[in-house]
């Protein structure tokens, strides 16, 4: 790991457990619901936190979003080709598809960032909060080695497509 | 179980979040919030209590129960409503709807001292003091409005029946006058510090905090209010405006407190264990952690439990041994921390054993769906 990427997800680790600290919320524009307020324009904008914004680089940055029974944490991943950006968009589309699975990954992510996760109280109240924070930790660490990998190994196969279908044309 | 011996007892009741939990006067009988229902427990000595009951007519998750001096239950839920539950001589419990006049959920209740009224903190942005009606045979709220801007998190009684604080999620800590003409006498708020005159829905005293208010709770004899917010303060408020205000020791928010004594006050919320602040005579200070669990492998050396391997090569193979059970565990619960009690954020205290205005005990309950009891 390198030298700054830990700073950098320890300054996430240590908001993410200020964030999750969620109540069960129950609305109080509409009757008989009980709804993540951080998805919905609200009109009561004491339940909207600050939302925090950590950035090692303008590749890679987090933004977490906060209000009284919901987390939104939006992830910007390393893209510095057009290569990543290709290998991005298609793995983060792979695990939205399957978003069930994940519980708390969102289906789409919101615009300028790659992936987000919507952590609502149901899932505070029904996991570890600890785990949840590991999750996204090593979430983070994990989707870079994959996109590197992804990145080499696309490389490499190119580079024996390339020599095999080339080869025709030596003499 | 822990070092410091301070947990009494663990009860694990449900899987769901134990949002409130209460005993009746004789701490015979425990009732806590399981989703849409409250279920009725009968405490046993020493061992898991036994369900007796549930109460179901909620069709939301109910958010608060308190037991009154006369074992009457009071529930209150999400679905806008309350019920008063009567218990009967068979056990069973008979319910009255309260007509709350509310349109949004129903969030915090308290009975009065006395047991004739109590208060229903709401997202309507009111506070319904209700009282039953003989006329009518029915329990009948008045509302206060004014100037609460947003949800009420927590209400809380002063012994004398008519001062009422609340807090919610605007900031603002407010107490209240809950009079009731009829039911209240003046001699009861006779000499108060905290004001002359009392008519219902006055503002008593406000404080601000600029953060949500999650619990408040007065200390009647020393005539203090303490109160604890989601910017990790507690805070306690005396008559003459005076507010001491003391940072978690964790930086977590507390949900809960409760007053151990006229100068302990005991915290618990999302840090998962409970913190003692004592006042000291330069003011409030933090005074201990209850059974703190230790964050991670590190903090405490390795005490590994089979024998014989340690005693054939104590310093040559264990660092190699702990390297390899290190690599065995990843992703999976370390084996040398030790867990607090709750394993989820403490959402209420109440006293269990007090003694002359002294609480030895406390009972506590958490969204993992357990009620802990600690040895203060």
């Amino acid at each position: 790991m390198s030298q700054s990427l830990r700073p950098y997800l320890t300054a996430v680790r240590y908001s993410l457990e200020a964030a999750l600290t969620l109540s069960n919320f129950s609305s109080q524009e509409v009757e008989r619901h009980n709804r993540p307020e951080v998805e919905v324009s609200n009109s009561s904008a004491e339940l909207l936190l600050q939302p925090m914004h950590i950035s090692r680089n303008e590749n890679e940055q987090v933004l977490i979003e906060t209000s009284v029974n919901s987390i939104r944490v939006n992830i910007m991943v390393k893209q510095s080709d057009e290569i990543e950006q290709i290998l991005v968009h298609k793995f983060t589309r792979f695990l939205e598809q399957r978003a069930e699975a994940f519980y708390i990954l969102r289906r789409t992510p919101i615009k300028g960032y790659s992936i987000s996760f919507l952590i609502t109280n149901k899932h505070t109240e029904s996991m570890k909060t600890d785990k949840l924070v590991d999750f996204i930790i090593e979430f983070m660490e994990e989707v870079d080695k994959e996109i590197s990998e992804m990145k080499l190994f696309l490389n490499a196969r190119a580079r024996f497509v390339a020599e095999a279908y080339l080869g025709e044309f030596v003499y | 179980m822990s070092a410091d011996r301070s947990v009494q007892s663990i009860f694990k009741l449900t899987k769901a979040p134990i949002y409130s939990h209460c005993f009746s006067a004789d701490k015979s009988i425990l009732a806590i919030t399981h989703e849409n229902e409250c279920l009725i427990y009968r405490m046993n000595d020493s061992s898991q209590p036994q369900l007796v009951g549930t109460l179901k007519n909620h069709d939301k998750t109910v958010t608060a129960v308190d037991i009154s001096v006369h074992g009457r239950i009071i529930t209150c839920s999400q679905d806008r409503n309350a019920y008063v539950w009567e218990p009967l001589s068979d056990g069973t419990y008979k319910p009255t709807l309260v007509l709350l006049r509310i349109n949004r959920a129903a969030t915090a209740v308290q009975w009065a001292p006395n047991g004739y009224k109590f208060a229903v903190g709401s997202s309507a942005r009111i506070i319904a003091v209700c009282y039953y009606e003989h006329e009518n045979n029915w329990w009948v709220s008045k509302h206060i409005k004014k100037p609460i801007k947003s949800t009420i998190n927590c209400v809380s009684w002063h012994s004398n029946g008519v001062l009422l604080a609340a807090g919610g999620t605007d900031g603002y800590m407010r107490v209240f006058s809950g009079f009731i003409k009829g039911l209240d006498t003046k001699e009861s708020v006779a000499n108060s510090p905290w004001g002359d005159k009392f008519p219902f829905g006055s503002l008593v005293r406000e404080a601000y905090q600029g953060a949500y208010i999650h619990d408040v709770q007065w200390r009647s004899n020393v005539e203090q209010v303490a109160y604890v917010a989601h910017d990790g303060t507690l805070n306690i408020l005396d008559a003459n405006n005076n507010v001491s205000s003391i940072n978690a020791p964790d930086g977590l928010p507390f949900k809960t407190l409760l007053w151990i004594n006229d100068n302990e006050i005991l915290c618990g919320g999302y840090s998962r264990h409970p913190v003692l602040f004592s006042r000291a005579s330069n003011g409030w200070k933090f005074a201990k952690d209850l059974d703190k669990g230790s964050g991670s492998a590190e903090q405490e050396p390795a005490v590994t439990s089979n024998g014989e391997d340690e005693e054939e090569n104590q310093t040559f193979g264990i660092s190699a041994l702990r390297k390899f059970k290190e690599l065995d565990l990843k992703g999976k619960v370390s084996t040398n921390t030790k867990e607090s009690a709750h394993d989820n954020a403490i959402a209420g205290f109440v006293p269990f054993v007090e003694s002359n205005g002294h609480v030895q005990q406390v009972s506590s309950c958490g969204l993992d769906g357990k009620v802990v009891t600690y040895n203060i």
